[in-house]
């Protein structure tokens, strides 16, 4: 065991995490926030990438190209919308739908299933070469940090809008929504694009970062999303109560995630086994918020009882920790 | 006000679940009027009520709130004419929200959600005003989270929401069948205030005969999808428990069928 090696990946560790931590925001608007499990991500996860190193390729400068990954991303997240008000599919169908035709295009987007671009030939915003020895303002970490903060900002304003509210609110309660007059399809179709759009602008980064895009580097996506959500809540949940800072949570469980994947990794474990490692890890973190209100509440206050109902499907997951943050403060 | 003219509505229609919710019902409701409903369980009642509200399209018929043709307006698009309130307080609010952002909400039905604040600094004042009306405390609250509301507190904040702008017609769908007695009282008492307070036609569903006897200027039952008695002004003000019954065999031919009504 050499702590140097362990040691020297912690900063790539910490940059890939930040890149993650991005995509991890998309799903939390998705999963937490409109209440859907989006795994039209999988496929965004690849589709930004390769639409950035395709622009890239092609001699547009850097900020084109991730804009173009962006809304290619935004694209995704429409045709889930359509397929899924529209057309009466349920969400996570629609997704799945979508993440497969995305398969396609990618390929189609790329020519083939990958293409790299060398660091000393373009000018890339973020690269695994810039995370050691680079002036600060070149430095991935620094650059991933601002993106970061400037994304969480704008998130932040947005959702405190007049529309952000009634985008919540959608989430929160469809039929209140309809009630109050928010057209509801037209809301999730718009947060599905908003959630889509990170993601992509996520892998626009992460291509940049590993040099190349490749058809399947958005495999398993939506688990390291979930996975950096469900931490961050888990670590942060209790302090960060601000909505901004909630988001901020997404992108240190992303970290966190990345980096106890390296220490995994440095442990010496078959690498065959990280994803199924992962899956394992999201499945019980999904599973304790359940448990804990199955088998580990009193009854208590009416009003907690009632939203808290255990016997809530999976769905029910956002519900039961609202409840039970709201339980907390009232115990 | 509202014009329901012959609407009809079968639910799962040619499967073994079909079942004829509302059989050519035709309403006029003139503005102010206070219209409690009355039935037993699965009268059409609720129907009624989800029918004028758009959450699914009637088979046949119109519906017409003041003037204007709804029948085919989408749910979110009706609810610029409508306030409502449901049976259960869950239903009515946003959980996960503060106070005042369901309200910021409610403040916005049937306008244009911009990218302007989602509440105002001028609006919060306003909001702490009416809520100190409801007498609750929830005034001292504005910024906690719905979730953590009681069914009571809920229903009256939800009944603030529906009446924030002023709707055409105010739709209360048994909305204080969840409560326990005293809390129902009061949110009835708030109903009561509020209704007088903005002359709202109201649509009131309730399970309590006593209650449809009190309140309101017209009481009509419902059975088996159709409007049965329409009783209002002079005669409905000497009505009671005993002759609404009376009533109720007389035209239906059966007995009452929901004790939770009789023991009112």
């Amino acid at each position: 065991m050499n702590f140097s090696t362990l040691f020297n990946a912690l900063p790539g560790a910490c940059a890939q995490g930040l890149i993650w931590g991005i995509m991890a925001i998309g799903v939390y608007i998705t999963y937490r926030i409109l209440d859907i499990a989006d795994l039209t991500v999988d496929g965004t996860m690849a589709t930004g990438g390769a639409t950035c190193i395709m622009m890239l390729m092609s001699g547009h400068n850097i900020w084109v190209a991730m804009l173009a990954a962006t809304g290619a991303g935004m694209l995704a997240g429409l045709v889930t919308g359509i397929l899924h008000t529209a057309m009466g599919i349920p969400a996570i169908l629609a997704g799945i739908l979508t993440q497969l035709s995305l398969y396609s295009i990618n390929l189609k987007i790329m020519g083939k299933s990958n293409q790299a671009v060398n660091v000393n030939n373009y000018d890339l915003l973020v690269s695994l070469r810039y995370i050691k020895g680079v002036a600060p303002w070149k430095n991935t970490i620094v650059i991933v940090i601002l993106l970061t903060v400037l994304l969480i900002a704008i998130l932040y304003w947005f959702f405190g809008t007049e529309f952000g509210a009634s985008l919540r609110a959608t989430g929160c309660n469809p039929g209140m929504s309809r009630a109050q007059g928010i057209n509801t399809n037209f809301n999730k179709v718009i947060g599905l694009m908003i959630s889509n759009g990170l993601v992509a602008f996520s892998s626009a980064l992460l291509a940049q970062y590993q040099g190349f895009a490749d058809v399947n580097m958005g495999r398993g996506a939506i688990v390291i999303g979930l996975a950096a959500v469900i931490i961050g809540e888990a670590i942060f949940g209790k302090i960060f109560r601000n909505f901004a800072l909630s988001l901020l949570a997404v992108s240190f469980g992303a970290i966190i995630y990345y980096i106890v994947l390296q220490v995994v990794i440095w442990l010496g474990i078959d690498t065959d086994l990280l994803k199924l490692l992962s899956a394992s890890v999201v499945a019980v973190f999904l599973a304790v918020p359940y448990w804990k209100g199955r088998y580990f509440t009193k009854p208590v206050h009416k009003t907690t009882t009632v939203s808290s109902q255990p016997s809530s499907v999976p769905e029910g997951n956002s519900n039961d920790t609202n409840a039970k943050k709201g339980g907390s403060r009232n115990a | 006000m509202l014009d329901i003219i012959n609407i009809s509505k079968t639910f799962n229609p040619g499967t073994i679940n079909e079942k004829t919710a509302l059989n050519g019902v035709s309403l006029n409701l003139e503005d102010g009027d206070f219209v409690t409903v009355i039935g037993g369980n699965g009268a059409g009642k609720s129907t009624l009520l989800n029918a004028v509200a758009g959450t699914w399209l009637v088979d046949e018929g119109q519906i017409i709130i003041d003037g204007v043709n709804v029948t085919k307006l989408p749910e979110h698009k009706r609810a610029a004419y409508l306030g409502r309130v449901f049976q259960d307080p869950m239903t009515g609010t946003a959980a996960t929200m503060e106070i005042q952002e369901n309200l910021a909400l409610a403040e916005r039905r049937g306008k244009s959600r911009t990218l302007r604040r989602g509440i105002t600094k001028q609006e919060r004042a306003e909001y702490k005003e009416l809520l100190s009306m409801l007498g609750l405390g929830l005034e001292n609250r504005m910024t906690a989270k719905v979730g953590l509301l009681s069914g009571g507190q809920r229903q009256a904040l939800t009944l603030l929401m529906a009446t924030l702008q002023k709707p055409k017609l105010l739709l209360l769908d048994e909305h204080t069948a969840a409560l326990d007695p005293k809390t129902a009282a009061k949110v009835l008492e708030i109903t009561e205030l509020i209704v007088n307070r903005d002359h709202l036609t109201t649509l009131m569903i309730t399970h309590n005969m006593k209650d449809a006897i009190t309140h309101g200027n017209r009481l009509i039952m419902m059975n088996e999808g159709k409007i049965i008695l329409d009783i209002r002004g002079e005669e409905k003000k000497k009505l009671t428990v005993k002759n609404l019954l009376d009533q109720f065999e007389q035209v239906s031919g059966e007995q009452f069928s929901n004790d939770s009504a009789l023991l009112g």
